[in-house]
């Protein structure tokens, strides 16, 4: 029932995509009535033309090729009509699949991080490509094939009709039995099918494992096992698959033979009806006729149920790509929210109440006064909420209760662009979009030239290894692309903020995979870039944090410690512990060994 | 591909009755016009009811032998296709696991996957229905051809031009498409790229504002696919019209022939009626003819693909030796260079260095001063371009692969698990272990806690990727994974990367007393990490700037040094 509504509601929407092209889908809709109305009258004049050819000497031959002519000139006026339909119709398509895409895109640029992060990007991808594709298969089958069959059935039962009621009430009884048929064995073979894809999903796991970590399996020789693994699965589909294959390849054949029965049905009745046995004799040229209708009588339900079943698994798709259309955006910036123009950068996090999940609290009660250009540190074990603190600050996620402000204004009240601009944010996870290296480092400042590029590049101690590279700054590179070490595209993300040099700063082990001496140049370049900024810095290098204003020591989501280095280690509380760690044990274990 | 063929081995009956089926099913197709001919000709004219009667039940049952020899047919084929699938994936993917690490760069694990999966799946299917169709298609084209000769050959003549010109439309139009089709595959790769980069890259376009310039690029790239699926549609859409026109024009001439012929008293009417029917078969069978043609040039493409990866031939020789030298050092690199195969410069140059059995061995250095290549060549990961490096006193290469890498055990940098419990994935050290070997093992590792926290401890079941375990987990249980094997060398490449100093720290001091006495490889960015060892080799660019003890290289290696007093600045102070 629920499912019935969605299904309704999918195709009122796939409907409305459509409307936008009503003009040319009411030309579409035309040219395949008429082009149908003459597929169907063709096999009549034929008819006729046969109905001249009685016997030897008897022919008319002038009215056989007056009649023959239009045969042809209507087949022709018949392909070209069919041509431009065709055209329309993918035109059509195509354009609805389009829309589709670019609203479902536009909607991701839209969306509140929360629902990114929670899903896997291969679902939404998907959604956008195989499942579209997925929507335009069904709309290209259902524009082609759906009203083209219907008119075809309509058009040759009215045709039939005319020429002789009982040779088709034969056709239009026996036609359904193929339906029959292919419906049967499609119910049977689903479970088959089912089968074959739980099968497939689990060599797919087994492979995605096994050759995806290939030198993991390598190094522990485990070649031998995996394959045992990997037969084991592939046995199990073999069979599955055969099964599937097989089953459902007896559609065509028996409706082919239902069809077959119904050829003979025709000719049978109709053999009598022109005999005269039945009233009203039709002539050869008509069973004739009768005999091609019968033949294509079927074909049209048959494609019709192939229609059916691509349009169900259509909606379904678009179904999908529509959820994620209907995802509750971001809430949109207030209308009288304020642009940040260069921000002071104090800020103030009052009370903040914040979790990801409602039944797991993450942090409460956090309240913190930054001065403008304080350095402000964050430490902490893993999932102690530092993250999280950014991803408050930069807005990718609503506090639940309490406030961020930035220069005293509540930061739900800054429109998320101009906010986001005035910090420089450079993540642990880094991230190359496909492009030229210059592209990458003027992300922030596309309009940037290539000397401010450069130089950008020189500060983050980028330069020299994007120099060597086959093109230089013009040189493509993308994530997938490989060929960029993990520190090298830190490196690329450092000089993207030191070519905008925004008014704050966030660091969120920016230099985690730089090598050392790299790091101590880059901290000077950092150090310069810090001075006067707000800046806020997450390390588990502590030697990189020591010269914060303020260090937060951060657990469970709560600040437990917060004061300078000194201070914290007077303390010594968490701070003191987390910091002694790193080398104390070291000396231990040196003095042990000499 | 040719090679691909010895996979069809063991279905060979398969494979000649598959389209044996088939063929005699088109025969039987064949006669139908016939029989309707001799209807018309002979019943309906002499008004010969049982005759009538006797040519419908003639049909039906030609309609039933040619179901039940496709129903043969289709069984001999999917068993065929999916028997050659199966095959052909087995060794392809024994192929694939026997790639030294060379290849695996060359070729990427991603592009295997898609060998492995949606390609074999193309190649099935396009195997699968060439059976089915490849001789059917031309049976009924050509037999239509011939039985419309034997019904009348003046009338027929027309089949002769009818025929080459059908498949010149329908051959020509598959054949301008194709490469057009590839275009938008590419651009809708594109769109998919623009996806996943948004996707993935979403806080970073965010930060920098980039959500309107995303959208407008992405706007223009969706214009661009559906450009050119119009483009192709448009010519794609000619093929219908084109041999519908044509095969009717043919049929108003065969009819204009054949009523000639029937004037003349050559023919009689029910034959040309035959005729006609030929001429509506040959059409219907030749787009179906099309539809294969397009299935196999891509199961085509991509069985060539497949090729390309079982062609790719291993760029190691396994040698034969199973046991290494005794009084030798446990491992020792003389004047050993590396070099990746597309690199113009070494990786690592003239490394030389001993490692006596029970030692531990520090390796540090910045990010791309070869630490992971130097450990990658003690399991013979990579070869050496010039020098040696020697396990137990004998090469690398003499070794056995698999007895060689028995006796190491890694800790990748990349914490990796599988799917299945945690037992499972500790046993890959040792299939023999038992629980109480493991269990040490998870104590020495530091991961005792993780398995706490587990509900069924060691039948704990970790999903695809170790998705259900953090970072930190993962990585303890990666570093248990090789203590199993109580291997003569352990080699830790950067593997405490995920874990906080404290934990680290255990670790080591952990393996420092371990009762097997492995010679221990830690890799560290970390100077904490390594400082302990027996012996520290300072790398940059390629090359060891230093080796020695931790307090000998603070005085005399810059670069140790260097790296030392940027994360114990104060402390030295």
């Amino acid at each position: 029932m629920k499912k019935n509504k969605i299904k309704a509601s999918s195709v009122k929407r796939v409907l409305k995509y459509i409307k936008k092209y009503s003009f040319l889908l009411i030309i579409s809709v035309l040219l395949a009535v008429i082009t149908v109305g003459l597929t169907l009258y063709i096999p009549i004049i034929i008819g006729d033309a046969i109905d001249l050819i009685i016997g030897k000497g008897l022919v008319q031959l002038d009215k056989i090729g007056t009649l023959l002519l239009n045969v042809g000139i209507i087949s022709l006026i018949i392909a070209l009509l069919q041509w431009v339909m065709n055209t329309i119709n993918n035109k059509i398509t195509f354009l609805i699949t389009r829309d589709v895409r670019n609203e479902a895109f536009d909607k991701i640029e839209n969306l509140p991080l929360k629902y990114i992060d929670s899903h896997q990007y291969g679902d939404v991808v998907s959604r956008i490509i195989t499942d579209v594709d997925q929507l335009a298969d069904g709309l290209l089958m259902g524009f082609t094939q759906l009203f083209t069959g219907i008119t075809t059935i309509v058009g040759t039962l009215i045709f039939m009709l005319t020429l002789s009621p009982i040779i088709t009430l034969v056709v239009v009884a026996l036609t359904p039995l193929s339906l029959l048929v292919a419906s049967f064995i499609s119910k049977r073979t689903y479970s088959l099918f089912k089968l074959q894809s739980e099968a497939r999903a689990n060599q797919t796991a087994i492979i995605g494992e096994n050759i995806g970590n290939l030198k993991v399996v390598k190094a522990f020789s485990h070649e031998d096992e995996s394959l045992e693994e990997f037969d084991l699965s592939n046995e199990k589909l073999k069979k599955a698959s055969i099964k599937a294959i097989f089953f459902s390849s007896l559609v065509n054949p028996t409706t082919r033979f239902v069809n077959a029965l119904v050829y003979a049905g025709v000719a049978l009745v109709g053999a009598f009806v022109v005999m005269g046995n039945f009233g009203t004799a039709i002539t050869v040229g008509a069973l004739s006729c009768f005999l091609s209708y019968a033949n294509q009588y079927a074909k049209p339900f048959n494609e019709i149920s192939g229609v059916v079943t691509e349009l169900q698994s259509s909606l379904a798709s678009a179904a999908r790509v529509f959820e994620l259309i209907d995802e509750e955006p971001q809430m949109p910036d207030d209308e009288n929210a304020l642009v940040l123009e260069n921000a002071l950068g104090s800020i103030d996090l009052y009370d903040v109440k914040f979790s990801y999940s409602p039944d797991k609290e993450l942090i409460k009660n956090l309240t913190l006064r930054v001065e403008k250009g304080q350095r402000i540190a964050i430490v902490g074990p893993t999932g102690c909420g530092k993250t999280t603190l950014i991803n408050l600050l930069m807005r990718f996620y609503d506090v639940n209760s309490g406030s961020i402000s930035v220069d005293g204004t509540d930061i739900r009240n800054i429109t998320r662009h101009s906010l986001r601009k005035n910090y420089g944010m450079v993540l642990q996870d880094t991230w190359i979009k496909s492009g030229t290296v210059r592209e990458n480092i003027a992300l922030g400042k596309p309009e940037a030239t290539l000397d401010e590029v450069i130089s950008a590049a020189k500060a983050a101690h980028a330069h020299s290894f994007i120099k060597r590279l086959p093109l230089g700054y013009d040189t493509v590179i993308s994530e997938e692309l490989g060929g960029l070490s993990q520190g090298q595209k830190q490196l690329l993300c450092i000089a993207r903020i030191m070519l905008s040099i925004p008014p704050m700063l966030i660091l969120d082990e920016a230099t985690s995979s730089i090598d050392t001496r790299t790091e101590i140049k880059i901290q000077d370049a950092f150090a310069l870039l810090m001075a006067g900024r707000t800046s806020f810095i997450v390390a588990h290098r502590l030697s990189t944090i020591k010269e914060a204003d303020v260090i937060l020591v951060m657990n469970k989501g709560n600040i437990i410690e917060q004061g300078s280095h000194k201070e914290l280690l007077e303390k010594k509380g968490f701070y003191y512990n987390l910091y002694n760690s790193q080398f104390e044990i070291g000396e231990e274990q040196n003095n042990e060994k000499n | 591909m040719k090679k691909l063929l010895v996979h069809f081995r063991g279905y060979k009956k398969q494979c000649v009755l598959a389209p044996l089926f088939k063929m005699l099913e088109a025969l039987f197709e064949l006669f139908i016009p016939l029989v309707v001919a001799s209807i018309i000709d002979v019943g309906i004219a002499n008004k010969d009811t049982s005759y009538i009667v006797k040519c419908c039940i003639i049909m039906a049952l030609l309609g039933a032998i040619g179901l039940t020899c496709t129903l043969f047919a289709q069984y001999f084929s999917a068993s065929c296709a999916v028997g050659f699938a199966t095959s052909m994936k087995h060794s392809l993917f024994k192929h694939i696991s026997s790639l030294s690490y060379t290849e695996i760069d060359t070729l990427g694990t991603s592009t295997l996957i898609t060998r492995m999966t949606s390609d074999v799946n193309q190649v099935q299917s396009g195997v699968n229905l060439t059976l089915r169709l490849f001789m059917r298609s031309p049976v009924i084209v050509f037999g239509a051809m011939i039985m419309a000769f034997i019904v009348d050959f003046k009338a027929s003549l027309v089949f002769v031009v009818t025929i080459p010109l059908l498949c010149i439309v329908v051959f020509g139009i598959i054949l301008s498409t194709i490469p057009l089709y590839k275009k938008v595959q590419e651009k809708l790769d594109k769109v998919l790229h623009s996806t996943r980069e948004n996707l993935t890259g979403v806080r970073v376009i965010r930060a920098f504002g980039l959500e309107q310039s995303e959208k407008t690029r992405f706007h223009k790239e969706t214009e661009e696919l559906s450009r050119a699926q119009s483009f192709v549609g448009k010519i794609s859409a000619v093929m219908n019209p084109a041999t519908y026109a044509i095969v009717n024009i043919s049929i108003a001439i065969l009819i204009w022939r054949g009523a000639i012929r029937v004037d003349t008293g050559d023919l009689t009417q029910g034959q040309v009626i035959a005729l006609y029917n030929y001429m509506s078969q040959i059409l219907i069978e030749l787009i179906k003819l099309a539809n294969l043609i397009v299935t196999m040039t891509k199961a085509i493409a991509c069985a060539n693909r497949i090729q390309a990866v079982l062609d790719t031939e291993s760029s190691q020789q396994n040698g034969t030796s199973r046991c290494g030298l005794s009084g030798k050092p446990s491992v020792e690199f003389k004047d050993a260079y590396l070099r990746y195969n597309v690199s113009p410069e070494y990786t690592l140059e003239g490394i030389s260095f001993t490692a006596n059995q029970g030692e531990s061995i520090g390796i540090i250095g910045g990010t791309g001063s070869g630490k992971s290549s130097l450990i990658n060549l003690i399991g013979r990961f990579y070869d050496t371009e010039k020098g040696q490096v020697m396990v137990d006193g004998v090469d690398v290469k003499e070794y056995d692969t698999e007895y060689l890498r028995e006796s190491i055990g890694i800790v990748p940098q990349k914490a990796v698990l599988f799917k299945g419990t945690i037992r499972d994935n500790l046993k890959w050290g040792n299939k023999n272990a038992s629980d109480t070997d493991i269990l040490r093992a998870i104590e020495l590792a530091q991961a005792s806690d993780v398995l706490e926290k587990c509900e069924n401890g060691l039948d704990y079941v970790i999903e695809e990727g170790g998705k259900n375990l953090s970072g930190g987990q993962r990585q303890r249980l990666t570093i248990a994974r090789a203590l199993v094997k109580k291997p003569k060398i352990l080699i830790l490449d950067d593997s405490s990367s995920a874990l906080d100093y404290a934990t680290d720290a255990r670790l080591r001091q952990a393996i420092s007393t371990i009762d097997f006495n492995p010679t221990t490889f830690i890799v560290s960015q970390r100077t904490a990490s390594i400082m302990g060892c027996d012996k520290i080799i300072v790398l940059d660019d390629g090359k060891i700037v230093g080796m020695g003890k931790h307090n000998e290289l603070l005085h005399s290696c810059v670069v140790y040094s260097e790296i030392y007093n940027s994360q114990f600045k104060e402390e030295v102070q």
